[in-house]
């Protein structure tokens, strides 16, 4: 069976913290940060390996700030 | 001035130079006495000939946002309505000029105020050279007297829309939309096309092409600094406007005593009160602003320099006369005769004015 | 095997399966934190950039908190007076048939004063599509009652909640517009989680598809949340958009081909 592994990279300064991503996450790859961004949000990470690369997050965040990657392994 | 003679309402011949001009689009909403205009044009059916875009609207509100967008694409687009209509658009008025765009307003005026009456009046003047909306606007306003200068004055005040992006105000009444006069048609116009327009007004939205950044029109910024500049620019573009198109018709001033300022149906009626007073042997005169923003003051000036007296005629209480008092020398009087609710005045009536208030004091 | 694959191994430009798409600016977006308008915004800028409809597209921004989608959205975009914007659109649409053109409206502008503005463009059938976000509150202006509050809603001016014997009732105005004759595609959606954002992003995509084919106006509620207006943080306003909003606006197609497919 064709595995896949994704990742994301995060516009951590336009994040605005709102969360919605973190529940859209099939598999609980992503928290919020203990940090604050320059505007004074806590911005979204990743914060273990779980990611597939299947957009959930992406779609649903309101600012636009994720980018996400995928490649077969 | 064209070939073609026809006899012609004003409102008709109003209707048949906005076809001609190469209009794109024409918005309104019913309304007494101009309703003869979108009539007219629905009848001529311009969108088979040159492809113009009538459409009755559902309101005056809504009929002015119609020629935002329009304007906002470049196109040529004109509305026409009468007072309580006027008032109904100028929030709309306020954003056109906001956002500089390029329209011509018909405004046949009718005596208010509220709903007044559907007879001919002039108390828009205060509402269309001084501000109805909000904000630090002018408007271009021209004044036909004529049914031949109601067709003229289309496509002046499309190209001086264009020339200057804002709002041009073709300020007329019942009486001169109504009244039947021949008039000289000119030679049909060719509409611009898309790529035209683009290379014409960059500003227009058209939709983004690779080759340039995206257009918007707004009025808004909310960048006080900003938005300051833009109230600059703005003021500077009224500035050269008051500087070129001043517009103004001077009849036997140069001998004249009196001189009567009056514009539209009261300056044609007063040109008879000119010619019983002169019988009388009463040097009278008429001078005619044109464009009525921006105001002749500077003609007015010179003229009130070597008169005896101005009357004012203006079928209101008053408004015009204000423009004139502060522009004409102090040592000269200014007074004011007028007609409201729909009442014009006659001849005789304006003559009389002039021997009791000037030549018999 | 996945732990042997490094950051720099996947971080390739062939691998992205997902960014924001360049018809929407890098402006920071002026909405609060978690606001639908966002999504709403870039779903409909992915569809225009999908249909390679850029160059032919003009847009109309509201007044209300998406008055600057212009800033955001990276098409020839006019700003309207509060509640106008079809106004503008039918002269845009009439005056430029071939173009694509869309008004973005939120719930004061479009269901309050653009009531007029709204039915009249729906009834006569033009050809533009309605992009309307419905939160059921003024947003911009601090919070305030829309005619979209549902009963018992609490808002600055409903302070006890919407009381419809003094308030009147909330406007079901997509349901309205859908029994009109001149509306060919009028629809509810969501954008709340990425299974409802994929179906707006489709119902967006129908309505432009078909606005291509002049065949009347073609309407796209999106019922979206004010975590701000409504005093929660965005989750919570979500779960609270599903549990009250979602009830009385059932999210679904209304109006398929000309033709009501439900009860309204």
């Amino acid at each position: 069976m064709a595995k896949v592994k994704g990742d994301i990279i995060v516009d951590i300064e336009k994040c605005k913290g709102c969360e919605v991503c973190i529940d859209a996450c099939p598999t609980h790859t992503i928290a919020m940060s203990e940090q604050v961004n320059g505007k004074g949000y806590h911005f979204m990470q990743n914060v273990h390996d779980a990611c597939t690369g299947c957009t959930n997050c992406a779609i649903v965040c309101p600012d636009g700030v994720i980018t996400v990657y995928r490649i077969k392994v | 001035m064209g070939k073609e003679l026809r006899l012609m309402k004003g409102n008709e011949a109003f209707a048949e130079a906005v076809i001609r001009d190469g209009a794109d689009g024409y918005f309104g909403y019913p309304i007494t006495p101009q309703s003869e205009v979108m009539e007219y044009l629905m009848v001529e059916k311009p969108y088979e000939k040159t492809g113009m875009v009538v459409l009755q609207a559902e309101s005056e509100v809504a009929a002015i946002n119609m020629l935002y967008g329009g304007a906002g694409c470049g196109k040529k687009v004109l509305t026409s309505s009468s007072s309580p209509g006027m008032s109904l658009m100028q929030e709309g008025i306020s954003y056109l000029a906001g956002s500089e765009l390029p329209c011509i307003i018909m405004d046949a005026m009718r005596g208010g105020p509220g709903l007044g009456t559907i007879q001919p009046g002039q108390a828009d003047y205060f509402q269309v050279t001084k501000g109805g909306g909000h904000g630090d606007y002018r408007l271009i306003v021209l004044a036909p007297a004529s049914v031949q200068e109601m067709y003229d004055f289309v496509e002046i005040s499309f190209d001086l829309a264009f020339k200057y992006r804002n709002p041009v105000i073709v300020l007329t009444d019942g009486a001169i939309g109504q009244m039947m006069e021949k008039v000289y048609i000119g030679e049909q116009k060719v509409r611009l096309t898309e790529e035209e327009i683009k290379e014409k007004y960059p500003w227009a939205t058209l939709g983004k092409t690779p080759d340039r950044e995206r257009n918007i029109i707004t009025s808004l910024d909310l960048d006080p600094y900003r938005h300051e500049r833009h109230n600059i620019k703005l003021q500077k573009k009224y500035k050269e406007i008051e500087k070129n198109e001043v517009r103004y018709e001077e009849i036997n001033c140069d001998d004249a005593d009196y001189i009567i300022v009056a514009y539209g149906t009261s300056a044609r009626i007063s040109q008879k009160s000119m010619d019983i007073a002169r019988e009388k042997g009463i040097k009278v005169g008429i001078f005619r602003p044109i464009s009525l923003w921006p105001f002749p003051k500077k003609a007015l000036r010179q003229l009130s320099e070597r008169v005896k007296g101005i009357l004012a005629v203006e079928m209101s209480a008053g408004q015009m006369v204000e423009d004139i008092r502060m522009h004409a020398v102090e040592s000269t009087p200014v007074e004011h005769y007028g007609r409201m609710g729909g009442v014009i005045p006659t001849p005789n009536e304006i003559v009389d004015v002039i021997e009791n208030t000037f030549v018999k004091s | 095997m996945s732990d042997t694959i490094t950051k720099e191994q996947i971080f390739k430009p062939e691998n992205i399966v997902y960014k924001k798409t360049d018809l929407m600016t890098d402006n920071v977006l002026s909405y609060c934190p978690g606001c639908g308008h966002g999504t709403a915004h870039r779903i409909l800028m992915e569809v225009i950039d999908e249909m390679g409809l850029q160059s032919k597209t003009i847009g109309i921004a509201p007044v209300g908190c998406s008055v600057l989608a212009y800033e955001f959205m990276n098409v020839d975009m006019q700003q309207a007076a509060h509640g106008r914007a079809p106004a503008l659109a039918t002269a845009i649409k009439r005056l430029l048939p071939d173009k694509t053109v869309f008004s973005y409206q939120g719930d004061g502008d479009l269901a309050a004063i653009g009531t007029a503005e709204t039915i009249h463009a729906c009834n006569r059938g033009e050809n533009f599509t309605v992009i309307f976000v419905n939160n059921g509150i003024y947003g911009m202006t601090g919070g305030q009652m829309a005619p979209t509050t549902l009963e018992g809603m609490k808002s600055s001016t409903s302070p006890y909640g919407r009381d419809p014997q003094s308030m009147g009732h909330p406007l079901k105005m997509t349901e309205l517009v859908a029994q009109l004759p001149g509306t060919y595609y009028v629809t509810r959606q969501a954008v709340h989680t990425p299974a409802a954002v994929r179906k707006a992003k489709k119902a967006i995509r129908k309505a432009i598809e078909l606005q291509q084919q002049k065949v009347g106006m073609t309407f796209v509620e999106v019922v979206s949340n004010c975590n701000s207006g409504w005093k929660m943080t965005p989750v919570d306003s979500n779960k609270w958009m599903v549990e009250n909003m979602f009830p009385f606006y059932p999210l679904g197609d209304i109006k398929v081909d000309g033709k009501l497919v439900k009860e309204v």
